[in-house]
């Protein structure tokens, strides 16, 4: 063939491509207008506010508005061991004395104080001598402010407010994770007996493993009966398999806190049988097991219904081939039945682990103080503390830790290799 | 070598699924070593149920199978050694074509260089050497069938039952693959079990054919015997083409009786008639049926032509003949073309041996 190409016209003598995309073009307009009420939809619900989260966890913006002219002068503070110059003083007096007749300066107040311990008493002191009118603004207010309290001579507290300066800040992931930055700028672990976030991610990262296993062991055969089964039965029992979808969620987990507790009618069979003795009945509730239990179950069908679809396509003639060839059922099953259905395996265990990671409901009604998630956390922050930047960041690093489940499983088995249905 | 004419033997089986219907009732079946039978039948008849109680994928109800002389019924599929190739061909579609051969071997333990040697020699027996790496889904129909056959022969069973396995190709690659089948099974002597519901491929490939039809085997005989022998209606209605006249035996001789018809009288070889006055059905095939024979023939009428249908190596005429308007004749396309049109009147005539007076249908 030769390089160049000799350009085909169609019989009117416009080149065919040109005549090709002509013909195409309507039904391009017509695919995208189809789809954009899905696009405009994905991007008002979707990508707008994990947009928006992202600049809500990282956003610092409100110091940075409250002392403009204080790190305007920060700027040319030089030596960072030693005190500021006179300019950043009198800068921050005058920012401080435009915050107290806006009324704000409680709120710069308890923002300092979480970036150091202190600055919540000291700018208070500062109001009462603002108020007083002790400080004369045409002598050295560097002097004066010093005097005001021995904090304010402290170049710590000062580094404190310059750490402050940018508009951003990555503080709120570090706190997710239980680090902080530290006073030189560095990032350092929080105490010991203060860790309490990266237990929670270590147990939702757990429960959730634990629960896609449980749920593979226990959906694989009910798929398997489900794809194999005469219709009659099969429609049946996936009746039964979907019923749990038909319940409300919260029915569902108020009916497991009925059977789980400690009065509740699993202890009460196992008294009943000899199991346990009466006075020593288990806690099966207000612990992990709880989570466990309830989020298996009420995760089950998220497991069957994709290995269902797959193992709906494999013909049963390739278990009798396999048979028929000489390989043991259990053979037959591993070499042939096993490796088909993979495909609804990945899928499966990908939509439970997902869901189990972000699961909130059953694991806050269910779980007690140990069997609690980190959705509970960041549902905590938002309705309790109000702190919602925090409740952002972690709520990215959860989606980033699902984009990286998603990133790995894709090395390992391929995301072509899903099936869904 | 001695062939063992009880290799397989199928001895009163029954079968059952529900307890009230016999899906194979009363089966006696014997298969010679190294031959080649069919089981042919309509959908329904039993014949596929006969080939999994054989490959161990459905119990008898009733009876024992065995294989050279041992009962088999109660050995898991997977202890039979009996190859099988099934109607979709059941490829494993994640292995290639070599895995796919070498899973037979490899269960048995058979050493790497052996399996090497054999899965070649059973790929170059249906001429697909090089195929080795593709996948299933990358060959055609024809080519998966192949490499099914050779996957069912590979590791030398004693027995390769097939259920229809041509029966999702096209028409040439179906006959081509019917030759292909045929000269493998000459080649190395194995025991081919082969259902299907096609006549032709039957009469093509078979040494034995068992017609079955309400779970009972009608006829078992070489194909020319089935064709030109049919023992009852049945048979004679499901292979080939065939005319019917329904009367009643009105003589009968030794190997001549007299049918009856609504308002005429043929004469007909007496198969399954014994007596005056019984019912019967008389199969004549329409290529044994002559226009204007020359020869003395004992059955000599006239017809009208209804219809002509032209089909290149034959000429098809349906007559209206002795009241019936569907009689059949098969006109060889020849030099000395007749003069066929519609509703002209012909002379025909047939030999009372080949007009076999049957069951009543």
């Amino acid at each position: 063939m030769s390089s160049e190409t000799k350009q085909i016209l169609t019989t009117d003598g416009i080149p065919l491509e040109v005549s090709l995309k002509k013909a195409e073009k309507k039904n391009k307009i017509k695919a995208f207008l189809l789809v954009a009420p899905l696009l405009l939809f994905l991007i008002i619900t979707y990508i707008f506010p994990i947009g928006d989260m992202f600049m809500r966890s990282v956003d610092d913006k409100m110091i940075t508005n409250m002392l403009p002219k204080t790190f305007k002068a920060m700027e040319k503070w030089e030596n960072l061991d030693e005190l500021p110059p006179e300019e950043v003083f009198s800068a921050f007096y005058f920012d401080f004395k435009l915050l107290v007749k806006k009324q704000e300066q409680g709120k710069l107040g308890q923002r300092l104080n979480k970036e150091k311990n202190g600055f919540n008493s000291i700018t208070k002191k500062l109001l009462r001598q603002i108020k007083r009118k002790k400080i004369d603004e045409n002598a050295n207010i560097k002097e004066q402010l010093m005097k005001v309290h021995k904090r304010w001579r402290s170049v710590e507290y000062w580094q404190a407010i310059k750490r402050t300066a940018p508009p951003y800040t990555m503080a709120k992931y570090l706190k997710g994770m239980d680090m902080y930055f530290a006073p030189d700028g560095s990032i350092a672990q929080v105490d010991e007996d203060r860790r309490i976030h990266r237990i929670l991610w270590l147990r939702t990262l757990e429960i959730a493993f634990f629960v896609t296993l449980f749920c593979f062991f226990m959906g694989y055969p009910i798929a398997h009966l489900l794809a194999t089964l005469p219709m009659k039965y099969s429609n049946l029992l996936m009746i039964c398999v979907l019923l749990p979808f038909w319940t409300s969620l919260l029915v569902r987990t108020a009916s497991w806190m009925i059977l789980l507790q400690q009065q509740g009618l699993v202890n009460d069979f196992f008294v009943m049988i000899g199991l346990v003795s009466d006075d020593n009945r288990p806690e099966m509730m207000y612990n992990k097991v709880g989570t466990y239990v309830a989020m298996t179950q009420i995760l089950l069908p998220f497991m069957v219904l994709p290995l269902y679809s797959v193992m709906k396509t494999i013909s049963p003639s390739l278990m009798r081939a396999g048979k028929s060839l000489g390989g043991t059922p259990f053979v037959a099953f591993w070499k042939v039945y096993f490796p088909l259905t993979i495909p609804g395996i990945g899928a499966g265990c990908l939509l439970v682990f997902i869901l189990a990671i972000g699961y909130y409901i059953t694991p806050a009604l269910v779980g007690g103080a140990s069997g609690t998630l980190i959705s509970n956390q960041i549902a905590f922050h938002m309705k309790t503390t109000l702190d919602w930047s925090f409740a952002s960041a972690m709520g990215l690093m959860l989606l980033t830790g699902v984009l990286v489940i998603y990133w790995i499983y894709n090395k390992l088995v391929g995301v072509d290799n899903i099936k869904l249905g | 070598m001695s062939k063992n004419p009880e290799f397989v033997k199928f001895d009163k089986v029954d079968k059952s699924y529900d307890g009230k219907v016999l899906v194979v009732k009363d089966l006696q079946l014997d298969i010679a070593e190294g031959e080649f039978i069919t089981m042919l039948g309509p959908s329904g008849s039993g014949k596929t149920t006969c080939l999994m109680m054989l490959a161990g994928f459905e119990t008898p109800t009733h009876g024992e199978i065995l294989l050279d002389g041992n009962i088999i019924s109660n050995i898991p599929p997977h202890k039979r050694g009996i190859g099988m190739v099934f109607q979709n061909y059941a490829l494993f579609p994640h292995m290639t074509v070599y895995e796919n051969l070498a899973f037979p071997l490899r269960v048995r333990k058979v050493e790497k260089d052996e399996i090497d040697k054999k899965v070649d020699k059973a790929l170059s027996m249906v001429s697909l050497s090089g195929f080795e790496t593709r996948m299933p889904a990358q060959l055609s129909g024809g080519q998966q069938q192949r490499v099914a056959v050779a996957r069912a022969l590979v590791f030398d069973p004693a027995v390769v039952l097939m259920d229809e396995p041509l029966g999702a190709l096209d028409k040439n690659l179906r006959e081509s693959m019917q030759y292909e089948i045929k000269h493998i099974h000459e080649s190395i002597g194995v025991t081919v079990v082969y259902v299907t519901h096609d006549q032709s491929e039957a009469l093509t490939m078979s040494n034995r054919i068992a017609v079955f039809n309400d779970g009972k085997v009608q006829q078992l005989s070489n194909p020319a015997e089935l064709y030109e022998k049919p023992v009852n209606s049945f048979v004679a209605e499901f292979i080939g083409e065939n005319n019917t006249f329904n009367g009643e035996v009105v003589d009968i001789a030794k190997d001549k009786c007299k049918v009856k018809l609504a308002n005429s009288e043929i004469l007909a070889n007496p198969i399954s008639v014994k007596s005056k006055g019984e019912k019967t059905t008389v199969s004549l095939r329409p290529e044994r049926a002559l226009i204007n024979p020359i020869d003395k023939m004992d059955n000599m009428f006239t017809g009208k032509i209804e219809e002509v249908i032209y089909h290149g190596d034959h000429t098809r005429v349906r007559l209206n003949l002795l009241g019936s308007s569907e009689f059949i004749l098969k006109v060889p396309n020849s030099t000395s073309n007749l003069e066929l049109k519609v509703s002209q009147d012909i002379n025909i005539g047939w030999n009372s041996t080949d007009a076999r007076a049957l069951d009543p249908k």
